[in-house]
């Protein structure tokens, strides 16, 4: 490793299988303290897959997956939370039974030095209004995927695992989104995302890793993405 | 005497008072029954053999170590609902990916070794259980005599009800509950230990059926059969109730005891099918139940 830093997160050769499927066949990358690292890729590619496995919901796994140094592979995923890493789904998983405020909450705390209410109700105002309403899933999309995104500040988590939290929604949103995760990682957060739409990946990731088939078969930094964009548009199949 | 439709108001108040018991027992087993649905997606056969092994260990608590009626309301739910943690760590929990006809047909299995295990020890014919000293009399009501125990049953159960109703869906411990019962590996991956949540969830269930088993101990006497017939018309009730509905769940219990108790009074030829003849009806016209989500 040429940086002298220690990755935060280290997925070495990570293998994952739902039943009989191989779907990830040697998955290897790091991400580094207060990086946002975005894995790109068509669907299908094994994007959520590899959040999954890291955040322990995959049945099967191998490899290895260092999380501050500690092997978390063969950690139940509720372990995996308590060390401190927190994930946002890609279909977002708003709970039906409960309100707003219920959905907010319900991430226990799992290290001290979250972002406390009113930190979250600046990332998100409209959030604040919406608390008195009934169902979590009667918010619309875009709020639903702050919803999804607050719910997980509050934890103390210092690694989020942010799924596709642009995909269907309007642009004044998807900018909303964009600056949270700038803000965040001013903050000293540390962010994987997964995204199709590098268009929004380029304005807050720092570095790439491009997934097909279930590897990693290509990575560049930012500054590379402006020289590769065919490359890209070919990996990605726009 | 006074009359009511032309029924002596002594026998109505008498009838909707034996409803309002019975509707107590539906309702806490009921409880239990949708507490234990809702997470475990099992429905639990069982659990009329645990309501009649709460009603033994008071029994037991009473008989052998001198526990009296009050501290067996505690202990003795507390020991069978132990019974039930283990129950399903070794068994339950291997068949949660399975169909729900799994879950029935093994805790069905189990409440019939249970069952048969005390049958063998102690007889079919009933043990008789004290009313404790201070439930015995009644008061005279003017229109009806209301024996102190079973005031305190129907007391007691609408609490126990009513608290649960509570902690399920206002407190923070309700919220993870509702989450998992949605979608347990999201809860999980939060840092939420879900498998031992549904542990104590099933001893939860287990222990409310152990509780009805205790406080029915000295209105019915105790014996090894007696969740067998019961635990029927509850889960007629889990059906017209809506399975998994909480609230559906209380208040389908205590509505249809008193249903039960005035046709006793009314159209006694039907009091004992009466529950099963709104049962066909309500799968007929409302499949998920009156209180049930449909899916
Ligand atoms: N629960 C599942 N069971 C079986 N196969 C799945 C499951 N989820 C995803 N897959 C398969 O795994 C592959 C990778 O999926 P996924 O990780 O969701 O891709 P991406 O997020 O990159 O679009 C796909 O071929 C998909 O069909
Ligand atoms: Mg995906």
């Amino acid at each position: 490793m040429l940086d002298p830093r220690t990755a935060l997160l280290a997925v070495d050769n990570l293998q994952a299988w739902y039943g009989e499927s191989h779907i990830l066949h040697g998955v290897t990358f790091d991400v580094f303290p207060g990086e946002v690292v975005t894995l790109l890729g068509r669907n299908g590619a094994g994007k959520t897959t590899t959040l999954k496995s890291i955040m322990g919901i995959v049945g099967r796994r191998t490899g290895s997956v260092r999380f501050e140094g500690d092997e978390l592979i063969n950690k139940p995923s509720n372990v995996i939370a308590r060390a401190g890493i927190a994930f946002c789904p890609e279909e977002r998983g708003i709970f039906a039974s409960l309100n707003v405020e219920e959905n907010l909450l319900l991430p226990p705390q799992v290290k001290p030095g979250g972002l406390s209410l009113e930190r979250i109700f600046d990332l998100f105002p409209n959030l604040k209004e919406r608390l008195g309403s009934s169902q979590g899933t009667k918010l619309s999309g875009g709020e639903q995927q702050m919803l999804a995104i607050a719910r997980i500040l509050r934890t103390g988590a210092r690694l989020l695992l942010l799924d596709e939290p642009t995909e269907g929604l309007a642009p004044v949103i998807i900018q909303q989104i964009g600056k949270t995760i700038r803000l965040l990682k001013e903050q000293g957060f540390t962010i994987l995302l997964v995204e199709q739409n590098f268009r929004f990946a380029q304005t807050v990731a720092d570095r790439y890793y491009v997934m097909e088939h279930g590897k990693i078969i290509d990575k560049l930094l930012n500054s590379e993405v402006e020289a590769n964009l065919e490359k890209l548009h070919d990996y990605l199949g726009v | 005497m006074i009359e009511i439709f032309g029924i002596p108001s002594q026998a109505l108040f008498g009838q909707l008072l034996l409803g309002l018991i019975n509707g107590s027992f539906y309702a806490l087993l009921s409880l239990g029954l949708a507490v234990i649905f809702g997470l475990l997606n099992i429905i639990n056969f069982t659990h009329g053999a645990q309501y009649m092994m709460g009603a033994f260990a008071a029994f037991f608590l009473l008989n052998y170590l001198g526990l009296n009626y009050w501290l067996a309301l505690i202990v003795a739910p507390a020991i069978v609902a132990a019974t039930g943690a283990i129950i399903e760590r070794l068994f339950l929990r291997h068949l949660y990916h399975l169909d729900h006809l799994y879950g029935l047909l093994l805790t069905f299995g189990l409440a019939l070794i249970i069952q048969g295990l005390f049958r063998n020890q102690f007889g079919s014919s009933g043990i008789p259980y004290p009313i404790p000293e201070a439930l015995r009399g009644g008061q005279n009501l003017g229109f009806m005599f209301l024996p102190n125990y079973r005031a305190w049953v129907i007391v007691l159960s609408l609490t126990v009800c009513i608290a649960t109703w509570f902690v399920i869906e206002r407190t923070r411990l309700g919220a993870y509950l509702r989450a998992a019962t949605e979608n347990p590996t999201l809860v999980r991956a939060f840092g939420i230990n879900v498998p031992r949540m549904i542990t104590l969830t099933y001893a939860f269930g287990v222990g409310l059926a152990a509780l009805a088993g205790v406080m029915a101990a000295p209105i019915y006497s105790v014996n090894p059969l007696m969740g067998a017939d019961l635990i029927i018309v509850v889960f007629a009730v889990v059906v017209i109730g809506g399975m998994g509905s909480i609230m559906g769940a209380i208040v389908t219990g205590f509505m249809l005891g008193i249903v039960e108790g005035l046709t006793k009074v009314f159209f006694p030829e039907a009091s004992n099918t009466v529950i099963f003849v709104i049962m066909v009806i309500v799968l007929l016209i409302r499949p998920a139940g009156l209180f049930g989500r449909t899916a």
